[in-house]
């Protein structure tokens, strides 16, 4: 899992997820940390603000590409045009790979906007493989696809998430950026172990780890990407460290932004449970 | 048991097993609009029950029916775009109150679903929208054009591409008979009836927009108080200076000079239809008017080479 061919060997340490409400303090502070995740359709755009603070940014640290409309899961044709744009983003950001979801958004040309779920059936493995191959042909650098926080499942579905993801993963020979966050929602809503979904996805193409904080209802879990991560999530990202070693971690924070100090606080926690499994401290979750 | 010969909508039928059929009956769902207290609507566009399409593809859990699991994409499809809207139209939000813009932003996203991959082009077909179907800014369809105009705008002023911009030393010896200039395309010229530019201001807008995530969205519902923009003629051009954007004040003969450079009018066809705007103006003192124009558009970098 650690630097590996699907993280283009890269060993970034511990990022956090480049937001609006901390330009000033990062361009002004130049604080210390590893690398910064933005998201790429907030920089494919032809001038402007945007692109100068990228360039400020770029300057100092090391950017990673990850995007949010893909939709490796559509069956619509992919957009040449969106590709161009990412394709002229990654040269200018020099990503060392690039990492969207395991989702569809689009239909018949209109957007939702949303990450929106798979029914894992081996036509959509098919459909969706395919798509990321032709993505990863294209921009020419190693692309991941990250498991996704769901709220539904489908009658049609044919095998687990884990299997699907597995599937994918193998079927494109691509890397997956393992969001443990989302493994802990999506079980958390479809009532599966999220051990067992770390047991069973091919840990040696993990490129990437994603942290986030999340919210609570009575009936359902959602991925707000706020507040703390809470300690069920570390314990989960522990157990993957364990088994598949350290690699890029990063953390998102989207809503209720606090602090740049109090996010890559938050953030380096990480930095604990490294420790842990590397000295042995950590006793596994998994029975 | 009642039978019924009804056929099945199309999506409806293709959702049984194969994935394009599963998408398009789920996007279907998904982006019809929400109720009023943010739930699904009861009935499908196919007046089946909503229960029952849902169930047609979604397996219930412990906890929530198919429905109810259905529901949250429903309500995060419309949470997502209604904050990027207002995001870019809080002009259109302060003067039309909460309920209106809601119900504007509502019908626009029905007829016009985003077919971009960023929400950055969300309100672009909005002036469009408004001009079909102005009975959802009645009485006042004029000032809400002028509002979408602006803020539309801001938005190509944001992040617009720009041009390298023309020296003052390219244009010596050029013939204005002969000299066509082009504007940078991030800037847009507008005549409008109301001081929007005052008008936004005090709005205390922010100079970074917010941004895409993938986390999911929770509506906060402001409850702003209405207020409403004062008539006036305004000529304005919304242009950004090292990043930041800004509305410029012209005067009525700017405006139209710059308005025929745009039209690829020569600069002398330009400045011929602005001056007859001034007839009485002594023709010395347009000649410095003139120059000191330009010398403050040229600082600005507003002209740029052509194709």
């Amino acid at each position: 899992m650690p630097a590996n061919r699907f993280n283009g060997f890269t060993d970034l340490g511990i990022g956090v997820g480049l937001r609006v409400p901390h330009y000033r303090h990062i361009l002004s502070e130049k604080p210390c940390l590893g690398w910064f995740e933005i998201i790429s359709e907030n920089y494919m755009v032809d001038g402007g603000r945007p692109l100068e603070v990228l360039e400020e940014i770029l300057d100092s640290y090391t950017v990673v590409q990850h995007g949010v409309s893909l939709y490796f899961g559509s069956t619509d044709p992919i957009d040449r045009e969106q590709l161009r744009k990412l394709k002229k983003l990654a040269k200018k950001t020099k990503t060392p790979f690039l990492s969207d979801h395991l989702c569809w958004g689009s239909v018949d040309g209109k957007f939702t906007h949303d990450l929106l779920p798979i029914p894992y059936t081996v036509e959509a493995v098919k459909n969706t493989a395919s798509r990321i191959k032709a993505v990863q042909d294209y921009l020419e650098i190693p692309v991941c696809v990250e498991n996704v926080s769901s709220y539904a499942e489908f009658h049609a579905s044919e095998m687990t998430e884990w299997q699907f993801l597995s599937e994918v993963a193998e079927q494109a020979d691509c890397g997956i950026l393992l969001d443990v966050n989302n493994i802990y929602v999506s079980a958390w809503n479809h009532g599966f172990n999220p051990y067992e979904y770390l047991n069973n996805v091919p840990l040696e193409r993990v490129a990437q780890i994603h942290v986030a904080g999340h919210s609570a209802f009575d009936k359902y879990v959602l991925d707000t990407h706020t507040g703390p991560v809470i300690d069920e999530v570390w314990q989960i990202y522990t157990e993957a460290i364990r088994l598949g070693g350290f690699t890029n971690t990063l953390l998102e924070w989207d809503a209720d932004i606090p602090s740049f100090d109090i996010v890559r606080d938050e953030a380096l926690k990480a930095q604990r449970f490294v420790e842990e499994v590397k000295h042995g401290h950590y006793k596994s979750a998994i029975a | 048991m009642v039978i019924t010969n009804r056929p099945l909508p199309k999506e409806s039928k293709r959702a049984q097993g194969d994935l394009t059929g599963i998408q398009a009956l789920m996007a279907a769902s998904i982006m019809r609009p929400l109720t009023d207290g943010d739930s699904m609507q009861e009935f499908f566009s196919d007046g089946r029950p909503m229960q029952e399409v849902a169930a047609e593809f979604i397996k219930p859990n412990r906890f929530l029916s198919s429905l109810e699991r259905l529901e949250l994409y429903n309500r995060q499809y419309w949470f997502r775009l209604l904050d990027a809207f207002y995001e870019d139209f809080p002009g259109l939000m302060a003067f039309l109150g909460d309920a209106k813009c809601e119900a504007l932003a509502t019908a626009y996203l029905t007829r016009y679903p985003s077919t971009s991959f960023t929400l950055r082009d969300l309100g672009r077909k909005l002036e469009k929208f408004v001009l079909e179907e102005p009975e959802w800014v009645a009485p006042d369809q004029k000032l809400a054009l002028d509002m979408v105009r602006i803020e539309w705008a801001e938005v190509v002023a944001f992040d617009g591409p720009s041009k390298p911009a023309l020296e003052a030393q390219s244009l010596v010896g050029i013939d204005p008979v002969h000299l066509k200039l082009e504007l940078q395309p991030y800037i847009t010229l507008l005549e409008l009836d109301y001081a929007l530019d005052d008008f936004l201001l005090k709005l205390n807008k922010k100079s970074d927009k917010t941004v895409e995530s993938n986390a999911v969205i929770e509506i906060k519902r402001k409850k702003g108080r209405r207020s409403r923009p004062k008539k006036q003629r305004t000529y304005i051009a919304v242009h950004r200076l090292e990043n930041i954007v800004y509305y410029k004040r012209l005067t009525c003969d700017q405006f139209v000079l710059l308005k025929a450079l745009t039209k690829g009018k020569t600069l002398a066809e330009a400045c011929t239809q602005a001056f007859e705007l001034q007839s009485g103006v002594d023709a010395g003192e347009l000649s410095a008017n003139l120059t000191s124009d330009f010398s403050t558009w040229m600082e600005l970098g507003w002209f740029c080479e052509g194709a």
